[in-house]
């Protein structure tokens, strides 16, 4: 036997349910004692949430104390202020989750076609859409009456896509034919095809509207798309496997994640060129389990928040110095997230464990578990 | 008018060679041996571009990220017939490629790279899984993007332990190959704490794979020869050669599963594999070659996008700088495992989980759960630096 590989009895658990689905990997780092704490954390949410204004006056923000204040207010005045609803998309069982964030209960199951992932609300609040691969098409979900009412003309296996402000047309990341499919959403029609890299995954768009960013997983790439011109202007390599892009709200930076580099891509939009990295580092878990995929930032580009896969954390990034300033310990397997419209709390969609945890943005706290579908993967809450 | 356009075409033909800077060309040889070696299934039968379908679609995937980058990927293919001097050949093929991806015997490989140590050409071996290779007989100039037989042993064999099917009943073939898979498993026993009840051979007395009586005197064989074995969790059977394992499921006088060369089996790869984005991959796969993806051709695939991974983080199509670049620290390529490979730097054998396989599904992905390491878990598998008997030269 070698001397520096040794069999661990003791960390042998049971074989975990559902592991190694889809995309997923599940974790090697005893996820037994992982959903313990997080369980823990849930039974916090039996005692009213923390205060946000609270922790605010203590950091002495002024502006965030009105803010606060102006948000408590509000809470008196009418008592589900931030009743909002969340639509997750389970993977594996072909369905999507509603979740009302007032009772932080399930509140309705939709059956979509086969392995929705990408899932976004246009901008008129009046659809879901859910990007179901295996059936190569976007439904649509009326949100009113929550059931499956029309479909987009997207390319083959669409995983992710990105909207104008307007909402007036749709970019679909096609993973099985190296394209971005442009659709009018008014008319639900399929305006054409870019050419981009090996297995498209991860879009976004800039504020102004002007550039398309998607990135492509074989060929590690961000790709500069004019939305006029439908051309690429730009191919900005990044670490290895790039799954999801996200502009600053400013439109100063794009951050891309790389689930198998372990890395953040800071990108200047302007240069194209890879200005900074987050780098991800956990006691005691090994580096290839750290797998950043869904990025979220606040309005005020001040605090961005990544989720790390198999780590099953969301690590707390500092936008200004790019540096980590907190872990927090979610499900298994978190893939994506999305901000209650008030900020004050973010949702994020654990795969292997399918739950859904509940972070309080203001104190930077899992507050709630929320069981799901299976495999839930992404995201998205009503404007 | 007819004149007028005709200019038109030709001036704006030449505008765009103008423009475009001619492409930085990268040539990629694959040597392998002509035929095909015969298997038990039928359905295991290796088609005759096994291996180079996977170097094709991967000069694929490294055209498309080339033409953002003007590298411009080609593939050259080379067999070699009996009675051909494969050194000869490797020559002729290094002539046009500074990359060659060679599944041959070992033997014929070590041959090939002492000849072309000199020229500086690149070597992947994607098809010899042979100790000795990266032990003893390691190279400077061979890069293996193959597992090697402890690498498939240990695999197995955590997940035997894991299951608690920790007594084996191991039945060896009579070839070399079988032995050193047989050495290979009784070192993963011994390494992870199981028991080899009983360690049987199974001669190799010749005949045909296929018979017109078909199964019937197996069926009658196989209990026959598994009869009075002490007490067994499960049969361990090393047989390379394809002489007999895959006889042995369900016909084992206990009813005991079987691992190794039959049942469970570990690969580097397997047709089934669909997670970690793995199905996008089998789908232009299948859509290129017309079939399934095999071990061999996801090891050629590994090679090629190894290189096409070194020229895009290098921009550079420079042999000699894409070489350091792959040796270098911070080389890592993905390849739909779930993880990053990187290589060992002591013996540049690429890291990389092992697939668990039984012919229909994956089962299980290795390492398992609990087998620690300090510096990466994928060195539970195999043999480890401080180990290790090569010194690259």
């Amino acid at each position: 036997m070698s001397s520096s590989c040794r069999h661990n009895d003791a960390a042998l658990p049971p074989p975990p349910a559902g592991e190694g689905w889809g995309e997923g990997v599940s974790t090697r780092e005893s996820p037994q004692a992982e959903r313990a704490l997080s369980r823990i954390a849930s039974f916090d949410a039996i005692r009213p949430p923390p205060q946000a204004g609270e922790v605010k006056i203590a950091r002495g923000q002024i502006s965030h104390m009105l803010s606060a204040a102006l948000l408590m207010a509000l809470a008196t005045a009418a008592a589900p202020a931030h009743a909002f609803i969340a639509y997750v998309s389970n993977e594996k069982s072909n369905t999507v989750s509603v979740i009302d964030t007032d009772s932080w209960t399930v509140t309705k199951t939709i059956k979509v076609g086969q392995r929705p992932r990408g899932i976004d609300f246009t901008r008129d609040g009046k659809f879901v859409m859910v990007a179901v691969g295996d059936d190569d098409t976007i439904q649509m979900i009326d949100a009113k009456t929550q059931a499956v009412v029309d479909s987009l003309p997207s390319g083959p296996d669409p995983e992710l896509f990105a909207q104008d402000a307007a909402g007036k047309t749709l970019y679909v990341a096609n993973e099985n034919d190296n394209t971005v499919t442009v659709i009018d959403l008014e008319k639900r029609a399929r305006l054409g095809d870019i050419q981009v890299g090996v297995e498209p995954e991860g879009m976004t768009i800039s504020p102004d509207g002007k550039t398309l960013i998607n990135t492509s997983e074989t060929t590690n790439m961000a790709h500069f798309i004019d939305t006029n011109s439908r051309q690429i202007v730009a191919n900005v390599l990044v670490d290895a496997r790039p799954r999801f892009a996200e502009f600053k709200h400013d439109a100063s930076e794009v951050w891309v994640s790389s689930e198998i580099g372990g890395t953040v891509s800071i990108i200047d939009p302007g240069k194209h060129e890879v200005i900074g990295k987050v780098n991800f580092e956990i006691p005691g878990l090994r580096k290839e389990a750290i797998q950043p995929v869904g990025i979220g930032m606040t309005k005020d580009d001040k605090t961005a928040f990544v989720a790390l896969g198999p780590a099953n954390r969301i690590a707390v990034v500092d936008v200004a110095t790019r540096k980590v300033t907190k872990y927090l310990l979610v499900g298994q397997r978190v893939w994506h997230m999305a901000f209650t419209p008030d900020e004050k709390y973010l949702l994020t969609t654990n795969g292997v464990s399918n739950d859904v945890s509940v972070i309080d943005v203001a104190a930077q706290k899992v507050i709630k578990t929320i069981q799901v579908g299976e495999l839930p993967w992404g995201i998205t809450i009503a404007p | 008018m007819i004149r007028w356009l005709v200019g038109l075409i030709g001036w704006s033909l030449l505008a765009t060679q103008v423009l475009a800077a001619d492409p930085v060309m990268i040539g990629v040889g694959y040597l392998g041996l002509a035929g095909t070696r015969s298997t038990l299934s039928l359905v295991e039968q290796p088609a005759e571009n096994d291996g180079v379908a996977g170097a094709r679609l991967a000069i694929e995937d490294n055209n498309t990220t080339g033409k953002f980058l003007n590298q411009r990927f080609t593939l050259e293919e080379r067999r070699i017939r009996e009675g051909e001097d494969v050194v000869q050949a490797a020559t002729e093929l290094a002539e046009k490629n500074g990359f060659i991806i060679a599944d041959l015997p070992a033997d014929a490989l070590l041959k090939v790279s002492d000849a072309l140590r000199e020229r500086g050409t690149l070597l992947f071996n994607a098809g010899a899984i042979d100790e000795r290779l990266r032990e003893a007989d390691c190279r400077a100039n061979v890069i293996h993007t193959a597992p090697t037989r402890a690498m498939l042993a240990d695999a197995l064999g955590q997940y035997l332990v894991w299951k608690k099917w920790s007594r084996w009943l191991l039945v060896v073939g009579s070839h070399d190959e079988d032995k050193l898979f047989a050495d290979a498993l009784r070192r993963t026993a011994t390494r992870f704490g199981a028991k080899i009840v009983q360690d049987k051979t199974f001669e190799d007395k010749g005949g045909a794979r296929r018979t017109d009586s078909g199964v019937t005197l197996i069926q009658r064989q196989m209990p026959v020869f598994t009869q009075g074995a002490p007490a067994y969790d499960v049969l361990v059977a090393a047989d390379e050669s394809e002489v007999f394992g895959a006889y042995l499921p369900y016909r084992t006088w206990d009813p005991r599963p079987v691992a190794g060369s039959a049942g469970l089996v570990p690969r580097s790869w397997d047709a089934s594999q669909d997670q970690w984005g793995a199905i996008q991959m089998q789908n232009r796969f299948v859509k290129l070659n017309s079939r399934r993806m095999t071990p061999l051709d996801m090891q050629a695939w590994t090679a090629v996008r190894m290189i096409g991974e070194a020229t895009s983080r290098t921009n550079s199509g420079d042999v000699k700088k894409v070489t350091d670049f792959i040796k270098g620290p911070d080389f890592s390529v993905a390849a739909f495992k779930g993880t990053k490979l990187t290589l060992r730097d002591w013996n540049l054998q690429l890291r990389q989980p092992i697939l668990l396989v039984d012919g229909r599904m994956v089962v299980s992905v290795s390492p398992q759960e609990g087998f620690l390491h300090q510096v990466s878990e994928l060195d539970t598998l195999g043999y480890d630096r401080p180990e290790s008997k090569c010194k690259l030269k």
